[in-house]
């Protein structure tokens, strides 16, 4: 059983050896060679490896390797590569991560490059560039895209509980009695026998279809799972952002949000949390089991492919001040700070951030590129495939994002947050067992 | 060698003093002959040695140092003191983590042992067929990772086939891994199934070393099968379960594997065993300085468990002497 980390260890120190016998090359300063690119998602693998042969193209001495690991994998391998020296020149990086790596000096500062080669950050959608300066002022990430969080709703069950697409895209929400956005839930949920959530009858031990689909507690940051409700509210997670210290978790207007949606496993209306170990959200909704799922546009094209289940898509619900509130999420590609050949990689990463690679993205339709000109071309490539992707580009457009908290020590707060909101979730503690996970939070930064 | 130097004199006193000459010269020879197997026998100890050396004797040291530093993998290690260890004594999770272990441990040793025994005894006097005692030892030789993945999908609550057969007798579905109180007696019991085979083997082992001659006699004394079962097979039996024992504690207080392919420490904390609660901090919160603690502590506690085992129940004697 021990022999997993023995494996661990038995696979860096391999990777050390091999690293040692190709590490005899000085860094170049020229750029050409071949550079190694990582990212995790599969599903854009081959819209950036159209960017890479055009990149080679257009500089043929360089030439871009790219590897995909799934998310689970991704970032081991990557510290381990920090260490063993064989980390990617460039890889995608990610706003709960990026952080810790520049607090350890592992990403190579890119102000430089920027100035140099007159990259216009305003062509970014707003807000995007300034999420990948670090604490110290320094640049450490081109913008690569943005998502927002939207409800993916199963059309043949809102058609037959009565609910049109208006009424789904106008739905609201508030922490007392959920609003609108609670009612429809309740009538989406049923029974074993037929009979609705909202109905004489409703036998809450036996639901067939749930009303919301439910992935996981969220942990600190419930980016898919609550924090386009709590986002309405006014609350934010963090006295800052980026870069805020003191948490606020132990707020009334957090507390009673996760109260009133862990309260929705107790009505019967959404999964419990121990159902959710080793399932798969957008799975049991292309199953048949839960009408409304909340979760990222990263995912239109997987709850577009169950075959039999149409998707349709609907803007978050408005919240108690009668706006909506999405979390604005952007990954960016960065550079590590050991690689061999930095002017080649700050040349593909530059590629990367460019419109002619974020519109060859643009044009796959798989995600929304970061700079708003592509992105609008994204939107039109959606639209083409007969999608409608305005649920997602309107809280851009109405300016109802809010950034995703960024903080140092996410992987500690991460560790005392995701058992503390599972308790809630699962019904074992009260939502205001939260103020001591968030003094235990706080305590982290003292 | 040895055996010269330890054969008695045949001829006691002084009357052949040419004698004694000779086996002096003899011992000297044994000293030198053993010396130069000295040579050869480090030659052949030297690739063990060095595997010892590099993966066991260097990583426990500097994990013992590290033990003492703040250390974040990235970048160098800052003494500190005993200051990862003062907070490991306030640390919640940690007691929580050695609790959940013991639990663990508890189960799995418990069913284990108990199960590993009835089928060591079957294979002994009933299934004599190399096909079946064969077949006992198949869930051992499926790697750890896939036997773990294999239940976690069988135990779906959704989808697995147990659940599908619970929902088909008219029960409740189980959510056997998301559950706080079914999570370790699940894990516990998947890893029972996979070890159950292998422990049998050894504990057979032991079985076919109780000579026959005592049984016979037990059954010429009119012994019952329980009677016999209880004063020859189990002393008997004693130092091979023993043994037994102390590897199968070591290995199961060491759960992580099963654990990280499946809850991952969940739901909550229940089941965040102390290995993965170790890993956890090293590898997810790059605190590698408190998770080297952690290991430290954990063995000690392996080291202390071993040696009261093998010190109360006797490991290291035999009652057929």
């Amino acid at each position: 059983m021990k022999k997993t980390l023995g494996a661990v260890a038995a696979a860096a120190a391999i990777a050390l050896a091999l690293s040692a016998c190709g590490g005899s090359g000085p860094a170049s300063a020229e750029a050409k060679g071949e550079i190694n690119y990582w990212l995790w998602d599969a599903n854009q693998l081959p819209a950036y490896q159209q960017c890479a042969d055009d990149f080679t193209k257009a500089n043929p001495d360089i030439k871009v390797k790219i590897t995909q690991r799934g998310w689970d994998d991704y970032w081991t391998t990557l510290t381990n590569g920090f260490v063993a020296g064989t980390a990617p020149d460039v890889f995608t990086n990610h706003l709960s991560k990026y952080p810790e790596y520049a607090a350890k000096k592992q990403l190579l500062s890119l102000d430089d490059a920027v100035a140099k080669d007159g990259i216009k950050l305003d062509s970014y959608s707003k807000g995007l560039p300034e999420l990948w300066v670090g604490q110290d002022g320094k640049r450490y990430g081109l913008p690569k895209d943005w998502d927002t969080v939207g409800l993916f709703y199963n059309k043949a069950m809102t058609d037959s509980a009565g609910l049109g697409a208006e009424q789904m895209a106008n739905l609201d929400w508030n922490p007392k009695d959920g609003g609108s956005y609670e009612k429809a839930i309740a009538h989406l949920t049923v029974d074993k026998n037929g009979v609705r959530g909202d109905e004489a009858g409703f036998d809450k031990t036996n639901v067939a279809v749930y009303g919301l689909g439910l992935a996981g507690g969220g942990s600190g940051q419930g980016q898919t799972e609550w924090s386009f409700l709590t986002g309405t509210t006014g609350w934010t997670a963090k006295d800052k952002n980026p870069w805020g210290t003191k948490f606020n978790y132990d707020d009334p207007r957090f507390q009673d949000t996760i109260s009133w949606w862990a309260g929705l496993t107790e009505k019967g209306y959404m999964p419990k949390l121990e159902t959710t170990v080793g399932a798969s959200l957008a799975d049991n909704f292309g199953a048949g089991k839960a009408a409304i799922n909340t979760t990222g546009d990263w995912l239109i094209g997987q709850y577009q492919s169950y075959k039999g289940v149409e998707t349709a898509f609907a803007p978050t619900p408005k919240g108690p001040e009668g706006k909506r509130a999405s979390m604005f999420n952007g990954l960016a590609d960065s550079v590590w700070a050991g690689t061999k050949n930095p002017a080649a990689s700050v040349k593909w990463v530059e590629y990367l951030g460019s419109t002619a690679c974020q519109d060859v993205v643009a044009k796959k339709a798989v995600v929304f590129p970061a700079i708003t000109s592509s992105s609008e071309i994204a939107a039109k490539a959606f639209a083409d495939k007969g999608t409608d992707v305005s649920a997602f580009t309107t809280h851009v457009k109405d300016s109802t994002t809010f950034l995703f908290p960024i903080a140092d020590k996410a992987a500690k707060v991460d560790g005392i947050m995701k058992p503390a909101m599972d308790a809630v979730l699962s019904g074992k503690k009260p939502a205001s067992s939260l103020t001591e996970a968030n003094d235990q939070v706080n305590a982290l930064f003292k | 060698m040895t055996t010269i130097t330890k054969l008695p004199d045949p001829v006691a006193g002084g009357s052949k003093p040419s004698y004694r000459g000779k086996a002096g010269r003899a011992r000297k020879t044994g000293r030198r002959r053993r010396l130069g197997d000295l040579r050869i026998a480090l030659l052949f100890i030297l690739p063990a040695m060095v595997g010892f050396v590099a993966f066991y004797l260097v990583p426990t040291v500097r994990g013992i140092y590290l033990s003492f530093t703040e250390y974040s993998i990235l970048g160098d290690p800052t003494w500190i003191g005993t200051k990862n260890y003062t907070a490991i004594f306030g640390d919640e999770l940690f007691w929580n983590a050695m609790g959940v272990t013991v639990q663990y441990v508890g189960l799995n040793i418990g069913f284990q042992t108990i199960i590993a025994l009835g089928l060591a005894l079957l294979m002994h006097r009933v299934a004599k067929s190399t096909f079946i005692r064969g077949a006992l030892l198949l869930p051992f030789l499926v790697a750890n990772v896939i036997v773990a993945l294999l239940w976690f999908w069988m135990l779906d609550y959704q989808m697995g086939i147990v659940n599908e057969l619970i929902s088909w007798l008219g029960l409740p579905r189980i959510a056997f891994f998301g559950s706080e109180q079914w999570a370790i007696p699940t894990i516990a019991g998947v890893n029972v199934w996979r070890h159950m085979g292998y422990t049998a083997l050894l504990i057979f082992a032991g079985l076919q070393s109780i000579p026959n001659h005592l049984y016979e006699v037990a059954s010429l004394d009119g012994a019952s099968p329980t009677r016999t079962f209880w004063s020859i097979t189990m002393p008997l039996l004693r130092p091979v379960l023993v043994l037994v024992l102390v590897v199968t504690v070591i290995g199961s207080f060491q759960v992580f594997d099963t654990v990280a392919v499946t809850t991952g420490g969940g739901p909550v904390n229940a089941s965040r065993v102390i290995q993965m609660y170790i890993y956890q901090k090293a590898f997810g919160e790059s605190d590698f300085g408190y998770a080297s603690a952690l290991s430290v502590i954990l063995f000690v506690i392996l080291a202390l468990v071993a040696f009261i085992q093998m010190k109360f129940l006797k490991g290291n004697e035999s009652d057929l002497d």
